[in-house]
């Protein structure tokens, strides 16, 4: 089964899109999205290097989401510097820093499209492999974390207080962010990364009663959005990580329409009846 | 760590320092169980910063904040910014920080007069809701130590009176010490057992005053109100200096104030009966004089 490649891509745009919509959430909560943006522009430099060191790509691309985040977290509690300023900064530097050295190696013969928009029709076997072991180890992190990591993000010094630590569970966040960025790159690319992040749990929003639905609604709609996507690039044979961003648009796009709207009340009208038979 | 025997939490002398500015220092303040310690001052005076360094949020950069060895902490913060994005219902703000069962929260929603808003999104409350949504969550931690940001802010009147009621049957019931900041340099609640007054040190504590017998507040909120509330009559016998440093009624100047160091003359709380209750900076003899001065805000609060 596997040696089909729409197998293989499905399988691993989906295992990507089961992780990328918890994570995302609290991307969107946090207001966290040009942080996501910056990690995963980043990701290009972390493939350039990769190959000047011959490296390992994905190992290389979370070391650099890793250390960057890391002196974000860093610089922000620190350093009085306007947040949006300095992480667009940082953004586009390590972008452009990407692609000089990538351009530099002349020797070099590679599709510089596949790691900007990514090339899910071509990964390996060992790549869906890296996908769900990689994407199964953030969720049970996240699970471990989950309660100090959303106490911390509704208020952070309410958590202290109570006595969490919600800054080690920002770190943890953080590093599954990096992973994330490294093991989804090759599915949509580095310029696509945080719409994947992003969208999926922007359209579950309606749909959710709280954080915890919310997440799984939204890596419900991601994998929607991955199946949609590749079914079209499929069919109209588009470049597939760009059609799967469309798809999960589209999504969006219907959970702000009536129809999403009649949908939920329908949904807690029936909740309401049930609660009151109970009563 | 504090033993037992000890307060919840003591400060010695403790002080918060940014940007090479104090924003509080030389705070010295015990919370003890059972016990309503209120803090007053105005914005900017230091109150917010020294309940985070007893919370331990902040470190103190000089003195002492020390806590009970596994002190259970109950937090109601000012306000919650809650992105729309975020779907976070009073239930499930139930259990933020802990595991609650469904009827531990079911029964301190209840204490706190809101289980018919259980389901409701936390950012559609109004103030006083959200008081007592957060009160109810504090709660049901069963903690031994609430920490109450200015509770009554975005709340009106009567509304104030019926959650200072409620804090003081929370402290009836569960026994734990609270430690409340209050914007409001006049009112506080009768039920308080020390007042604390802030301007970016300590200027002085002691009992709050009763105003049963103040013609004013009967007429305006009514006998019942007014147990409740009483008057903390605080005459400023010394200015603050830009620099952080007080220049005293007699025109001396010193880098801060303090009791006893013969500068204060005129600090005059209405009814107090016993003066020397002023300026109890550390727990002592005071004590007892404290709670004493403020028997007629308690008796009336037991008439209730």
């Amino acid at each position: 089964m596997l040696d089909d490649f729409f197998t293989r891509a499905l399988l691993a745009g989906l295992g990507t899109a089961a992780v990328a919509g918890p994570l995302g959430c609290f991307i969107v909560w946090r207001r966290l999205a040009y942080f996501g943006d910056t990690l995963s522009h980043a990701a290009l430099l972390g493939v350039a290097l990769a190959f000047l060191f011959e490296i390992n790509i994905t190992l290389a691309v979370f070391a650099i989401s890793a250390t960057v985040s890391v002196a974000l977290l860093m610089l922000q509690r620190h350093a009085s510097l306007s947040s949006d300023a300095l992480l667009g900064l940082l953004a586009h530097s390590s972008l452009a820093l990407g692609l000089v050295v990538l351009s530099s190696m002349t020797w070099l013969r590679i599709d510089l499209m596949g790691f900007l928009f990514g090339d899910i029709l071509a990964v390996s076997r060992l790549d869906v492999a890296v996908v769900w072991i990689g994407g199964l180890g953030v969720l049970g992190v996240l699970a471990i974390i989950w309660r100090p990591l959303f106490a911390g993000t509704v208020n952070s010094e309410l958590a202290q207080a109570e006595g969490m630590n919600p800054e080690r569970a920002n770190l943890v966040f953080m590093l599954l962010m990096a992973t994330v960025i490294a093991i989804s790159m090759k599915i949509v690319g580095v310029l696509l990364i945080t719409a994947m992040l992003i969208i999926p749990a922007a359209a579950a929003r309606r749909f959710a009663a709280g954080p915890e639905q919310m997440a799984v609604i939204a890596a419900l709609i991601g994998m929607v959005a991955v199946a949609g996507g590749l079914a079209a690039s499929l069919e109209w044979d588009t470049q597939s990580g760009p059609s799967i961003v469309v798809a999960a648009l589209a999504l969006f796009l219907i959970s702000l329409s009536p129809l999403a709207g009649w949908l939920m009340r329908a949904r807690t009208g029936a909740e309401e009846t049930e609660t009151g038979g109970r009563a | 760590m504090l033993k037992p025997a000890d307060p919840l939490v003591q400060l010695t002398g403790a002080g918060v320092k940014r940007a090479g500015r104090w924003l509080v220092r030389g705070v010295d303040l015990a919370v003890r169980p059972g016990e309503i310690v209120t803090m007053i001052g105005p914005n900017g005076s230091g109150k917010s910063t020294t309940a985070k360094m007893a919370l331990g949020v902040l470190a103190a950069d000089e003195g002492r904040a020390e806590r009970r060895a596994g002190l259970r902490v109950g937090y109601v913060p000012q306000k919650l910014a809650i992105d729309w994005t975020l779907p976070l219902s009073v239930e499930r703000l139930m259990s933020l920080t802990a595991r609650v069962s469904a009827t531990e929260a079911a029964r301190a929603l209840a204490a706190t007069g809101v289980s018919h808003l259980a389901r409701a999104e936390v950012r559609t409350l109004s103030g006083g809701e959200f008081q007592r949504a957060m009160l109810a969550r504090a709660i049901a931690r069963k903690p031994e130590l609430l920490v109450l940001d200015e509770p009554v802010q975005g709340v009106d009147f009567t509304g104030e009176i019926a959650l200072y009621d409620l804090i003081k049957r929370i402290r009836d019931e569960i026994g734990c010490g609270v430690l409340l900041i209050s914007h409001d340099l006049h009112v506080v609640m009768a039920a308080t057992d020390r007042v604390i007054c802030f301007n970016g040190h300590v200027c002085c504590q002691g009992s709050p005053v009763a105003v049963t017998e103040s013609d004013e507040y009967k007429r305006l909120f009514g006998v019942r109100a007014a147990s409740s509330v009483a008057v903390y009559a605080h005459h400023h016998d010394h200015d603050h200096l830009a620099d952080g440093r007080v220049r005293h009624a007699d025109g001396t100047i010193t880098d801060h104030c303090h009791p006893g160091d013969g500068h204060h003359h005129d600090h005059h709380h209405g009814h107090d009966q016993d003066d020397q209750d002023h300026h109890v900076g550390k727990p002592g003899p005071g004590e007892g004089a404290a709670r004493q001065g403020d028997g007629l805000g308690r008796s009336g609060a037991t008439d209730a």
